[in-house]
């Protein structure tokens, strides 16, 4: 299963497919505006935390503290947690003490207490729209499928809700809706695809921090780009999950950043949860045979 | 983008301007040092190359230092100074300068907190090697002369080895080979030194030779869409559309009014602006016999501006009042005076996208909860309109570089809801039709010409009709193509010279979409700039006084001398076939009395001012003052804050509105300074974003930004309450402890803290808060009138803030420690006046 595939939408059946796209987010030049987060929702018609208008036609009440629900996080500007069933792009915020001279950090005096640099960084994070996708293999509604374009979606009219996939994804993108119990999850915008269209967020980035294409030529520019920041200095920068050899066998959306994937809430080293699947079932297989067989023996025995 | 070196001060860019800001990653990915002075660390800092904290309000230290560097080290870009700017200029005996006389210049009467400006005219002498002791050059030098990197430490917090790297990078990138762009936004204007902070920037990139050139200039960024729009087509109390003055009381007539504009440069040919503009408003009811109707222009009997016509409001001398677009209740500066003075209308009309805060005050504002007011004794009658979003109609946005651009209407607005033309032309209507059948007959409203097609069931005016008569018409009723062809006798008609052109050859051209790979770098069919679609401005100086590029790398317009004309990648700023070796006749008026190495075409003398002998109410040179309230003693001059800002002390309700001085013995009850600003998330007093649930949730309630240190000194937790006095109001709002923010070391005043207050929350909308802008006084820039809301000083403390009469108690209870008065109060019946 974990093996480099040279054309995975051929794999899956299509004839004459068009060429696999992807997104590259280049966390570089990511401003944090959160455009993507609310073109996505838009675009996809996803709700906000926040809805009604009660407030318009009733007085609203300073005195009254709002509902949790519309609460500040406290985490830096990230109001919107984590990707899920309604927020299919997520901007993380990350605050960090760096030594002075890194990134736009500078050393202050000695006797202000905070004498560290600052570096802050952001990043849009997005369904990977993996190779190997361990929510795709798990379905067993077929619920999810490989699209002409190599992308993964749920097709929201099969989904029964089993949550499979969820504990499936090695990215914990997919997400139940509390109120119909099924699996939503970022499309790339198929529709706009079908449409020859660019996804809705990489429409919106303003600085192409979400740059949208096929994915040879987004490998290509992410590689170029990587050269041009470590010899900028940019030491930190590296990619993430643009390897067709890891242990997804590539993401469709790949990404480059500033510092360890860890630090930006993505796992070091992802692996298609499914990967051991055979195995374990050769191992199950082979268990269950020789339990059989002792069964049988047993019985033979007794019957002697 | 095409610059070497982009300082980002008084802006924070990425979060403000996201889509302008593309250019300054791309200009950063073509190797451009990318600079950030800012009190935060913010988005903008993020992706800076280098980032600097600054004490809010002492931007004038620190870029006077700038220009001290330069001028003490002989970093200026000689050739370019001596010929472009008015370096040579020869000042009188009698100008003293802020050095001698204790912080203010001459002319200053502290009885009328005035200046008279005649001690500040040149004597019409120049000289050119820049050596004479009263030449502006030499002026400038010793203006600036204490202006050092120390100072900058002391003032601004600016540790001198930074100071040293911005100031090195900003040198190393100026010069013909290279260029350094400055950007700033309302983090230089809104305080009341705001004017001299641009100044300051401007004599520096003069000085530079960083005006006029690709990759320099100094960008002002502007607040959202159109702002720059609604300056050109002004609504402004003091101008009219093109930066023509609004016509005084005193103004008898035509000829006695354009006395207030050069006679020379482009400014020379204003009879031909003003007429033209005349003609468009009144039609054939402008004739030369009655001065083109010059006397149905209302006029100006001093300043007029929206703090003024607030406090005219409270002593009950205007009596209606329109919003459009504006949500003072939260969005303007000492939100309480607001409320209390739309409290006290006759009527009041709203038109918005959604019911703001400005429209309910009366029922649900902070002064019902307190007490303040009380929604059955408030009189004003209060219509709300619906207004048409920019997708629901056509029109214009001019943005920030000047270029008109085209929107179309993407869909019909829902319900009631319609555009801003739609109204100003039904209500026109409809005003008209009451005269027509009064008996009166010669009126302005009447004579105006009101004739735009109607289109759709509603019968709105045709947007590109109104914009076809901006763009102006000839005597044969064609689309003239720009303000040359203008005419001071009335047979041309124009809503605002400098957009003539717009509509040149009777086309739309700012609705021009032309994919940059099909056209040049400068892209000149992408939308219209104004004038004559020129992209950068003063572009003449691009070109040595020779009429050669400075360099081939930045190479933009000169001096074809086979063909005797101008060209270039844009199209010139300059009369095309002017020579730059023309001298012009004593006595010449208009632009003829411009040299051919004259850039700067709009100014008198076309020379770039370094020193401005008039024009200015606070003085020809930038000088350093504290804000109206600030925590520290000026560490300039004797003199503290501005002379001349606009605090109103003559009124009773901003008599006291000041915190106390830190020399004063009260000056420590509110020791910390604050700032107010903007997020991306959300779009200015919040009627626009917090209304909508996809832009509400991503920051949903009023937070301030605060210092772990200054959280630990005042025992503030990240996500908790805290309370933020200020001597006019108190507020809440949730923490956000960061080290984003950092303190201050200043030596000599000790550890200096700032709090970050954005200012996008009201009662109303899906989320809520208490607004930043009670916490702000009335502090203005006597220049422009803008007020001072990016400084003031504020207590903060943890917890929530008391309610209902409990919160005036605490505001109370801190203005006695202080030594102030009580608040007055303007309960309407009762009132103040």
């Amino acid at each position: 299963m974990q093996r480099p595939v040279a054309d995975v939408v051929a794999e899956a059946g299509y004839d004459d497919p068009p060429e696999r796209v992807g997104f590259f987010t280049d966390t570089s030049v990511c401003i944090g505006c959160k455009a993507c987060e609310v073109a996505c929702k838009e675009w996809n018609a996803l709700p906000g935390d926040v809805s009604g208008d009660s407030w318009a036609s009733g007085a609203a009440s300073l005195s009254a503290a709002p509902p949790d629900a519309l609460a500040l996080t406290g985490m830096s500007y990230d109001n919107t947690g984590q990707l899920g069933a309604d927020s299919w792009r997520h901007v993380a915020f990350i605050e960090q003490q760096v030594p002075a001279g890194h990134g736009t950090a500078l050393a202050l005096a000695d006797d202000v207490a905070e004498s560290d640099g600052t570096r802050w960084l952001m990043a849009s994070d997005v369904c990977k729209h993996c190779t190997h996708a361990a929510c795709l293999d798990v379905c067993p509604t077929g619920a999810l499928v490989r699209t002409e374009f190599g992308t993964v979606i749920v097709q929201p009219d099969i989904c029964n809700g089993c949550a499979y996939c969820v504990s499936a994804c090695p990215f914990g993108v997919i997400d139940r809706r509390e109120d119909d119990g099924r699996a939503w999850k970022c499309t790339m915008c198929y529709d706009r695809l079908r449409g020859g269209l660019e996804p809705a967020c990489a429409k919106a980035c303003p600085t192409d921090s979400i740059q949208f294409g096929p994915l040879d030529e987004l490998r290509a520019a992410a590689a170029a780009r990587l050269d041009e920041l470590h010899e900028a200095g940019e030491a930190s920068a590296r990619l993430y999950g643009e390897d067709p050899d890891d242990g997804i066998g590539g993401a469709a959306a790949f990404f480059l950043l500033l510092d360890e994937p860890e630090v930006y809430g993505l796992p070091p080293d992802p692996v298609v949860t499914t990967r051991d699947l055979a195995a374990m079932w050769r191992w199950a297989g082979g268990a269950a045979a020789m339990l059989a067989a002792g069964t049988v023996a047993v019985f033979a025995r007794s019957r002697v | 983008m095409n610059a070497d070196c982009i300082v980002i001060a008084g802006s924070n860019m990425a979060e403000c301007h996201p889509v302008a800001f593309q250019w300054v990653t791309e200009a950063k990915r073509r190797g451009a040092t990318v600079i950030h002075v800012d009190p935060r660390f913010t988005r903008t800092s993020a992706l800076a190359s280098k980032y600097v904290p600054v004490r809010a309000g002492s931007d004038i230290v620190f870029l006077g230092a700038l220009v001290n560097h330069v001028l003490s080290g002989g970093h200026e870009f000689r050739d370019y100074v001596t010929a472009y700017t008015n370096a040579a200029d020869m000042l009188p005996d009698e100008f003293t300068d802020t050095e001698d006389g204790g912080g203010v210049f001459s002319g200053y009467d502290p009885h009328t907190r005035t200046y008279d400006n005649s001690s500040w005219q040149p004597t019409g002498e120049r000289d050119l090697t820049l050596t004479h002791p009263r030449c502006v050059f030499q002026v400038l030098k010793r203006h600036f002369a204490r202006y050092t990197p120390d100072l900058v430490e002391r003032a601004c917090g600016i540790e001198p080895r930074d100071f040293a790297a911005i100031a090195d990078a900003v040198v190393a990138n100026s010069g013909r080979e290279r260029t350094t762009a400055w950007v700033y936004a309302v983090g230089w204007t809104q305080h009341t030194t705001g004017v001299q902070h641009i100044r300051t920037a401007a004599i520096l990139q003069l000085l530079l030779g960083n005006m006029g050139r690709p990759g320099g200039g100094i960008l002002a960024l502007r607040g959202h869409a159109s702002i720059q729009g609604s300056t050109d087509i002004p609504t402004l109390f003091h101008l009219l559309p093109g930066y023509l003055p609004m016509p005084a009381a005193d103004d008898a007539d035509l000829n006695g009014y354009l006395t207030r504009l050069p006679d020379t440069g482009f400014w020379g040919n204003k009879r031909a602006y003003m007429v033209s503009l005349l003609k468009a408003w009144f039609g054939d009811a402008a004739t030369t016999g009655n001065d083109f109707c010059f006397d149905r222009l209302p006029r100006i009997t001093g300043e007029h501006g929206t703090y003024r016509t607030v406090l005219d409001m409270i002593d009950g001398k205007v009596k209606g009042y329109f919003l459009m677009g504006q949500n003072p209740a939260v969005g303007s500066a000492g939100a309480r005076l607001q409320r209390l003075a739309m409290a006290n209308l006759d009527w009041l009309v709203v038109r918005d996208l959604t019911l703001i805060e400005s429209a309910t005050f009366w029922r649900d504002g902070p002064e019902i909860a307190t007490g303040e007011l009380a929604t059955e004794q408030i009189a004003t009658e209060v219509f709300f309109l619906p207004a048409a979003s920019h997708v629901e109609k056509d029109g214009t946005f001019t943005n920030t570089q000047r270029m008109l651009q085209w929107h179309h209407k993407a869909l019909d607005p829902p319900g009631d809801a319609r555009s801003e033309l739609w109204f100003m032309y039904h209500l026109g209507k409809k005003i008209r039709a009451r005269l027509a059948g009064s008996g009166i007959t010669e009126d302005a409203v009447l004579d105006l010409t009101w004739d735009y097609p109607e289109v759709g069931e509603h019968a709105d005016p045709d947007a590109s009709a109104v914009l076809r008569e901006i763009n102006g018409t000839g005597p044969d009723g064609r689309a003239l193509d720009g303000f040359a062809q203008l005419a001071a006798d009335g047979s041309t008609a124009c809503g605002c010279w400098i957009y003539s052109g717009c509509y040149g050859g009777g086309e739309n051209q700012t609705a021009r979409r032309v994919p940059w790979q099909q056209q040049s770098w400068v892209a000149p069919q992408w939308g219209w700039a104004w004038p004559a679609n020129r992209r950068i401005l003063y572009n003449r100086a691009s070109a040595d006084p020779a009429g050669k590029p400075w360099s081939e790398k930045k190479a933009y317009v000169w001096w074809d001398a086979e063909a005797g004309s101008w060209t270039g990648h844009d199209v010139p700023d300059f009369e095309r076939s002017k020579p730059p070796g023309f001298s012009p006749e004593p006595g010449a008026s208009g632009p003829m009395a411009l040299g051919g190495s004259d850039p700067f075409i709009m100014m008198h003398d076309g020379k770039g001012a370094l020193f401005v002998p008039s024009g200015l109410v606070d003085g020809p040179l930038p000088a350093h003052y504290e804000p109206a309230e600030s925590p520290v003693g000026n560490a300039v001059y004797k003199q503290g804050a501005s002379p001349v800002s606009e605090l109103y002390p003559e009124h009773k309700m901003t008599r006291d509105q000041l915190a106390p001085g830190p020399s004063e013995p009260a000056g420590l009850v509110y020791p910390y300074v604050l700032t107010t600003y903007r997020l991306t998330e959300h779009h200015t007093a919040g009627g626009m974003s917090r209304t909508l649930s996809r832009l509400a949730e991503l920051q949903p309630e009023m937070f301030c930004e605060v210092s772990p240190a200054l959280a630990a000194a005042r025992g503030l937790e990240n996500g908790g309450w805290a309370t933020i006095v200020s001597a006019r109001a108190a507020i809440e709002a949730r923490v956000l402890v960061t080290r984003r923010i950092r303190p201050l070391r200043l030596p000599g005043e000790g550890v200096i803290h700032q709090v970050g207050l954005p200012y996008h929350w009201g009662g109303n909308g899906l989320v809520t808060g208490d607004s930043a802008n009670d916490l702000l006084p009335f502090a203005l820039d006597p220049n422009v009138f803008i007020q001072e809301s990016k400084v003031a000083t504020c207590d903060i403390r943890p917890g929530r803030r008391p309610r209902g009469a409990a919160l005036d108690v605490l505001v109370a209870k801190y203005r006695h420690s202080a030594g102030l008065p009580d608040l007055p109060d303007n309960r309407p019946g009762g009132g103040v006046s």
